[in-house]
Order: C-alpha cells, then structure tokens, then sequence
C-alpha cells in the first residue's frame, strides 16, 4: 500500500507494523513527530479493538524515565521503543548502557541533530559515536543509518526482529532532514515483523539479574562472553550498500543522507570519466568491515565524507587500518552537502 | 527452642545474606518476605531494586529480581507494570534513588497514581559509598560531606510522604514505618501491595538503621532510630 508520509511519520508506522507495543517518549526536536505518530496509531487502534489492544504510550518525565521504561517494558516481554535527540541522547545513554549490561533488546530511533551540546535541530551526523559507543562499555549495539524515506521504513521495521533475535540495544540513526521530508512509501510486510513469540519475558521465574559484581574477573568473563556473540552475529547483521563500484579507483564513503547526496555527484562525475565509486555502511555498528575491505582494496584513493568531524572516518579507520592507501576526509561538522559541491570537491582532489 | 523459618519466598542458598550485621535493609526484607508469603502472591511479585545498599538485594528473594540503574527502578517498574498488568511490581529504592538522582521519578509516578509499590528506605546517609550527605540526613548530622554537621538552614530534610501524600491520587496508599516498628512496617506494606492489587498507587518508607556509617553500638543505634522517629513521624499519610 502506498502512503504519502513524513519521515517521522514512516518510523512511527514501522514500528506499529513490526508490532511494537509501547513507546515511551520524552518529546524533542526533530523526533517528536514519531511520538505523536505512535499515539495517533495507538488511538485508532484503541477504537478499532477496544480493550483488547495492548498498544500504549507513555509520555515520560524526561530522557532517562523514557529509556527505562522500554527496559521495564522489554524486560516483561513486551516489545517497545523510544525516539530521542541530540541532549535526549545523551541522557539515554543511562539506559542504553544498562540495555548493553542485560543484554536488554531496546530499539531506540535517533534524529541526530548538530553536536556540542544543545545545539541545531535540523540535520547533523554528530551522534555517530555517541550513539555506537555511548555507554561505559564496548559499544555492544546494532546502528543502522538510513538514508532515505523508504530506507526508514524497512530499518525501523527490522530494527525490532533484530533487537530481538540478537538481544542488542537496536538503534535507527537518521536526522531532522531525513524525519521531516515528505514523500511516496510503500508500507509492506517484507516479513520482518516481529511475532509475539519471539518476545518472551527476559525477567520471569528463577531469574536474578545484576549489573553490579564483586570481582573483576566476573564482568571480564561476561564482555568476552558478549564480544564473542557479538562477533558470531556480525556477519549476519553487518549492511552496506555499493554503488558504482565496478572499476572504480576512487571511493567515496560516506552514511545516511551524504550517501544520497555523493550517488547523485557520482553519476556526474562518471559522465566525465572519473572512475569513481561508493561504499556506504548501512551498519555503522557493526561496521562491514569484511565486505569494505573486499571491495576497497584496489582503490587508489579513498574520500569520507561527512556532517561530522571525523566520526565516520574514524570508524572506517578503526576497522581497515590495514588498507594503508591514499585517504583524506571532508568534514563538514553538522552541515550537509549538495551534489554539485561533492562533484566540484572530488574533482579537486582527483586532478 | 523453635527457630522461626526463613519466609518461603527466600532464596535459601543466598543467605547469610550481604547486608552488615546491623543493617535495617534484612528487617524490611523479611517482613515483606512475610507479606508475600501469606498473601500467596509469590508467583506474581517482580522485584525491582536500586544502586547503593540496595542492590545487596538482588538475589535476595526466589523471586523474578533485577538490578536497575542508580535511581531508575521506579521508571522500570512502571515501564514493566504497562507491559504485564497482571504481575504486582515492586520497586525496592534507598533515599538517594528516590529522594536525590531518581526523585523526578518518585513524584511524577505519584502524580500518575502509577500500580506500583514503592518501598523506599531512609537511614539519613548515603551508606554504600561510606557515609555522605542524603536528602533525609537530619539536623547536625554527622557525615563525610557534612563534617561540621548538616545544616537544616542551607538544605532542607526531605519528607517523602508528607510531599506524596498531597500530589497522589485518591485510593493510594502513602506510610512510614520503621525497622524498629517491625510488625507496624509489615502492615504497611501489605496495606500497600493490596493497594497496587486495587490498582493504585502506593509507597512505603521505612526508617532503618545503618550502624557503620552511624557509628553506633547497639544501644546508641537504638536510641538514634527512636530519635529519628520524632523527626520523620511514623503513620500513614494517604487519606484513602
């Protein structure tokens, strides 16, 4: 079914689709339309089936009620999620670092906006490593970093099978553009609504859990335990998407919405002949590193590109330090980019 | 000579439990442990508890339990008690969870009338980090942070109930109690969680004693907790 919808409004509809329960929600710029979506859906839903809907919200206090409220929620079985933003983030990472801890399946829906502090509200990439390492852990999480309409849409609805199949913290990393753009989506199930079965109740009879230990042996057996799960399920859930990649020699990188913007300044840049060519992590966590170190192998000169300074990059570098090639980053630390200026940019480097 | 059993809901091979000798936290967990074996309601209880002393708790009970975040137990109680309305919640909180880093928490579940129990203990220190400053440490009160004596003119004694009592809704049940009052506490917190069965809102704090950071011996605990019980008035608050 087709639906003329704003961002915002498509992840709030995944969610409903992936059969979410609750959301609970503190409301800040530019994610609230999510919230005010799920209440919305909530309602109708109400009406329709009367008593017998388990659809909720909750309108919390503020940040940290809300993220711990869809722990409580989780913890019960129950799937459910929240939207957040920039400061919002920040006071979630409380508890997105006890979801990490208990290996709690929380799904949260980031709307980035510009870094340092309060700041804009509009559209950023500053949260990357906020949202992938935010905890006082090792970042054992799943972000995915949309960037389209559509792309909401399907993440958002496998944001909730995967949370819980893997049992991570399950993030959707977009931003204020990318939540307020209007447009054409086709809602379908592409079968990755979660089933109630899937979802048991984590805390249930003969279960004691703590995130406190008395030696330090303890909890370093439990991250290795984590590290080893996490690494079994990296092949499974690592995304990425190439475009224009066969006989390129030179390699954009870039997530989300710059990814849009470099395809677009790549079809133009092909037109000239320069053989150019994307890679975009769709997973920023886990990073794809064994499907980037395939395809940027030969290349002879690798370009990031980002509205951050350097978070992605050093992503990339982190992961494929091993690649030792030809490597400059183009920061733009909370501004996007146009097509044209990428177009003019590479040209430079590549003359 | 007959030694009274462990309540049924105890998980035995966790005891002696962690507490220090002296601690106020095994009173209130044993009448509670009484509650919940005569209501029979075992097998509905989740048990929710705090960072600081409480947290000693996690393994207490043979009971659903979990450790949550310093000051966050009552947002997942109230989180897990949308998702299951049919489990009866229990929020177990020290005063620097509910009454200092959690106390937007406390108040905006009160406001709501949310069916959860809260059971918040008050021993006038924050005693898991050795003995500093709470919101409840009274009137020249000795403490690590307060050397010279806490001053009731530069930081006001919070009063949990009184506050609560005027913000919740009707029907809620709002007590103190104390670990010196054990058989009053345990009416208390049965008068609670069949509040939460009713579908209201309910709190219960108890003064408790922590010897170590008090300084005390038996005698002079004693006589600090009958003390503190003119200070904080043991009764029940709500008016239902």
């Amino acid at each position: 079914m087709k639906k003329f919808l704003m961002g915002n409004e498509i992840l709030a509809q995944a969610a409903y689709d992936a059969g979410a329960k609750i959301m609970f929600a503190y409301p800040i710029t530019p994610s609230t339309e999510i919230f005010e979506t799920w209440i919305e859906l909530a309602e109708t839903r109400k009406q329709r089936d009367k008593e017998t809907t388990k659809m909720q919200y909750l309108q919390a206090e503020d940040e940290m009620a809300a993220g711990f409220g869809v722990i409580g929620a989780c913890l019960a079985g129950v799937p459910a999620f929240t939207a957040t933003a920039g400061p919002g983030n920040v006071l979630m990472q409380d508890a997105f670092s006890m979801a990490e801890a208990l290996r709690i399946p929380t799904v949260a829906m980031i709307m980035q906006r510009g870094g340092l502090s309060t700041s804009t509200v509009i559209y950023s990439q500053e949260e990357v490593t906020l949202t992938c390492f935010g905890g006082n852990g090792e970042g054992f999480r799943i972000v995915y970093s949309p960037s389209s309409l559509k792309e909401l849409y399907d993440y958002a609805l496998k944001a909730f099978w995967v949370a819980w199949q893997y049992r991570f913290p399950t993030f959707i990393l977009a931003d204020g553009y990318q939540g307020k753009m209007k447009g054409e989506i086709e809602i379908r199930d592409t079968g990755y609504g979660i089933r109630d079965t899937k979802c048991k109740p984590i805390l249930r009879e003969g279960v004691n859990l703590r995130n406190c230990y008395d030696l330090e042996e303890e909890i370093g057996e439990i991250i290795l335990t984590y590290n080893d799960n996490y690494a079994k399920m990296r092949p499974e859930v690592e995304e990425y998407e190439e475009y224009k990649t066969d006989r390129a020699e030179f390699f954009l990188i870039a997530h989300g919405i710059v990814s849009a913007a470099c395809k677009q300044a790549i079809d133009e840049l092909r037109k000239k002949n320069f053989k150019v060519g994307l890679f975009r992590p769709i997973t920023l966590r886990p990073f794809p590193t064994q499907a980037a170190g395939k395809i940027l192998r030969k290349a002879k000169q690798i370009i990031t590109l980002e509205s951050a300074s350097g978070q992605l990059a050093r992503l990339f570098k982190d992961e494929l330090y091993w690649l030792n090639m030809p490597f400059i980053e183009i920061n733009k630390p909370a501004v996007g980019f146009t097509p044209e200026e990428i177009v003019k940019t590479v040209r430079e480097i590549l003359k | 000579m007959k030694i009274p059993r462990f309540p049924k809901c105890y998980k035995v091979e966790t005891k002696p439990h962690k507490f220090c000798p002296g601690c106020g936290h095994p009173i209130v967990l044993k009448m509670l442990g009484q509650v919940i074996d005569e209501m029979k309601i075992a097998d509905k209880v989740i048990f929710l508890v705090d960072i600081g002393c409480s947290l000693l708790a996690w393994d207490f009970f043979d009971l659903p339990t979990s450790q949550t975040h310093h000051g966050r137990t009552v947002p997942v109680a109230k989180g897990f008690k949308m998702a299951d309305p049919k489990k009866i919640v229990i929020a177990y909180v020290g005063d620097g969870g509910g009454y200092a880093i959690g106390l937007q928490h406390t108040i905006t579940s009160a406001l709501r009338g949310d069916p959860i129990t809260t059971i918040l203990v008050n021993n006038t220190v924050y005693a898991m980090t050795g003995g500093q400053l709470a919101p409840t440490t009274v009137e020249g009160e000795i403490t690590t942070t307060t050397p010279l004596g806490k001053k009731e003119s530069q930081l006001a004694t919070i009063k949990g109930p009184e506050i609560l009592s005027q913000v919740a809704p009707q029907g809620s049940f709002i007590g103190r109690s104390s670990t010196n009052k054990p058989l009053v506490l345990k009416q208390y917190l049965k008068q609670a969680i069949e509040a939460q069965m009713r579908g209201n809102y309910s709190f219960v704090e108890v003064l408790s004693a922590c010897p170590l950071n008090w300084k005390t011996d038996a005698k002079g605990t004693i006589e600090r907790m009958k003390k503190l019980e003119e200070s904080f008035k043991v009764e029940i608050f709500s008016k239902s």
